[in-house]
């Protein structure tokens, strides 16, 4: 990039060129050197140690023991950890069709530039700048049985005749996660497919309708095949949201009824700051990892592979 | 002719009208749990506790606002000055680190330059949950665990892959003739960087800011491990102990206070700032 501009040449008239490429190199070495020291402390270095401490006894206080892999074996006869492992993937297959179709109606619905429509906008976006957290204390409150307001309008429209209490059993617990969590994240996902819905050309839509194309033969042969590639994205990004699901579950089941609602970041948690079994924990937290990679690998190739055909 | 353009034209208005039908229905279910959850907030707290509740309040009162400053000690207010806290700090240092970092990766050649941007990059596919545990292990070693700064300097290196790979495109996008005839007039690249760039990759700058201060403002996980004192506590670890009724027993309209106390700077900021918040969002995903 150097060799074109004005200042090499005059440079190199001078010739202090070679000292000022050096001192600007070192100089851009400076730049970026608190960047990579803090990504390497507090990244890189606890990566490394995820792993070292995951072959080890590593209680809080006291002396950690180097013990091979028995975390890994102990793992396998974990059943809590075999039963969050099963949840986290029943969790992410139910909850991401819901946000990936909630959210493509609503990009459909923004897409067209009538007035107003901004504002439509940004409501839809708004619960995605809440804390999980926070949005989870809301949902908490509005679907308890006594004081929520949910129960209140079901009952005065007759839809029950009493008080729900929907975090007591395992499948309406799981409709309460989901309800929250849609309302709190598609937005997001909405936004990724109106900027891919946006990128597709006026013109193809408008000469399929000369065709005589109808709204499901545009959305089948325009709007979906062109959309694969924003589509794959959504959908990784919303996966891997799911599979890291925490707050949710702490927040508003506590990991209940009958510890059905626990994830795996939940038994790591658990595990690691409840129970001070450090090592342990690592172990959960490399399978983990391992988990993740592989699924983003996998769907990126999948999405090369769709676009390249 | 003309009756064709105007039936058409009749259709083009009905179908807009149903659009916004569609529209105003589910804007109105997507704002009902924050509107209700203020109603809540402004009810006198025996009525916030009504079974069953009552659809509004009878009268507009802030007295949840006030409960909730009385929880712990130091109450609300104590734990709304260590959220602002933390975040202030990893604003700042996401600023100042991802702006000197892009502009390095962007403008210099130095050895090692590609290795160490994919590796800063890399870190994007990580989830920061998987590494907590050494975090909170070299955190208790060098006595910032419980420590809002030692809480920030996780959250500024969280926010960095992102802000890095923002400020180099930003840095990128600023015609190069611009600094080098700075740099020939014997400016050093610090100067050309702090007087004569900043203002141009402001926008950038904003974008990450709100970002950094939005995730860590809300941050719920790193926060619940490492802040093991009720006093350092951060504002969504404060508030879902007092829904699990640590502070007494569950008081709903101080929590739903406490709830739009958490919410409102975010809100207030995204409103503002929507056009940048986007911006980030769209750079992130079309170049990921």
């Amino acid at each position: 990039m150097a060799s074109s501009t004005a200042m090499t040449a005059a440079r190199r008239e001078t010739g202090k060129s070679s000292t000022w490429q050096r001192q600007r190199s070192r100089t851009g070495f400076l730049f970026v050197l608190p960047t990579v020291i803090f990504v390497g402390v507090f990244f890189i270095i606890p990566l490394l140690m995820t792993a070292f401490m995951s072959l080890h006894d590593w209680p809080l206080f006291g002396a950690h023991e180097f013990i091979g892999l028995k975390n890994y074996s102990d793992l396998l006869s974990d059943r809590q950890f075999i039963k969050s492992l099963d949840f986290t993937a029943r969790y992410t297959l139910i909850i991401t069709p819901p946000i990936f179709i909630v959210a493509f109606i609503l990009a459909s619905l923004v897409r067209r530039n009538i007035r107003g429509i901004g504002i439509f906008r940004t409501i839809f976006f708004l619960p995605v700048v809440i804390g999980l957290g926070i949005s989870s204390l809301l949902w908490v409150w509005l679907l308890n049985d006594q004081v929520g307001i949910i129960n209140k309008i079901l009952l005065d429209l007759g839809a029950i005749t009493k008080p729900q209490l929907f975090l007591a059993r395992p499948d309406t617990a799981m409709n309460v996660i989901i309800i929250s969590v849609v309302w709190k994240t598609v937005g997001f996902t909405m936004v990724l497919l109106l900027a891919g819905m946006q990128a597709i050309p006026n013109e193809l839509y408008e000469s399929a309708e000369v065709d005589g194309a109808g709204y499901f033969a545009k959305l089948r042969f325009i709007t979906l095949p062109l959309l694969r590639r924003t589509i794959a994205l959504a959908l990784v990004l919303s996966v891997i949201g799911s599979i890291l699901a925490f707050d949710q579950f702490y927040i508003i089941t506590g990991g209940g009824p009958r510890n059905s609602t626990i994830s795996v970041v939940y038994w790591i948690f658990n595990n690691s700051f409840t129970y001070f079994k450090m090592g342990y924990g690592s172990a959960m937290s490399i399978v983990l990892l391992a988990i993740l990679v592989v699924l983003s690998a996998l769907q990126l190739y999948l999405l090369r592979d769709n676009s390249d055909t | 002719m003309t009756s064709d353009n105007i039936t058409y034209r009749n259709q083009q208005i009905l179908k807009n009208a149903a659009i916004y039908a569609v529209l105003i229905v589910m804007a109105a279910l997507f704002l009902f749990p924050l509107v209700w959850s203020f109603l809540n907030s402004v009810k006198t707290p025996p009525e916030a506790l009504a079974v069953p509740p009552t659809y509004l309040p009878t009268k507009i009162v802030f007295d949840n606002y006030v409960e909730l400053t009385t929880y712990g000690r130091g109450g609300v207010v104590r734990r709304v000055a260590n959220s602002t806290l933390v975040s202030a700090v990893t604003v700042v240092g996401t600023i100042a680190l991802s702006t000197l970092g892009g502009y390095g990766f962007a403008r210099f050649n130095f050895k090692g330059k590609t290795i160490l941007f994919v590796l800063v990059l890399s870190t994007l596919m990580i989830p920061f949950q998987s590494i907590l545990i050494p975090l909170f292990v070299m955190l208790t070693a060098i006595d910032l665990h419980n420590n809002l700064f030692g809480l920030a300097l996780v959250y500024i290196t969280f926010q960095l892959p992102f802000g890095i790979f923002l400020m180099r495109n930003s840095f990128l996008a600023v015609p190069q003739e611009i600094e080098e005839s700075a740099l020939l007039d014997g400016c050093t690249s610090f100067n050309v960087l702090y007087k004569l760039l900043l203002r141009l990759v402001l926008p950038g700058i904003v974008t990450i800011a709100i970002y950094a201060f939005i995730n860590s403002w809300n941050e719920f996980l790193a926060a619940l491990i490492f802040m093991t004192d009720q006093d350092n506590f951060t504002l969504p670890i404060f508030l879902s102990n007092v829904s699990t009724g640590l502070y007494g027993q569950i008081d709903w309209g101080a929590l739903q206070a406490g709830v739009m106390v958490s919410i409102i700077p975010s809100v207030v900021i995204f409103l503002l700032l929507q056009r940048y918040y986007m911006n980030g969002l769209m750079g992130g995903a079309v170049k990921s």
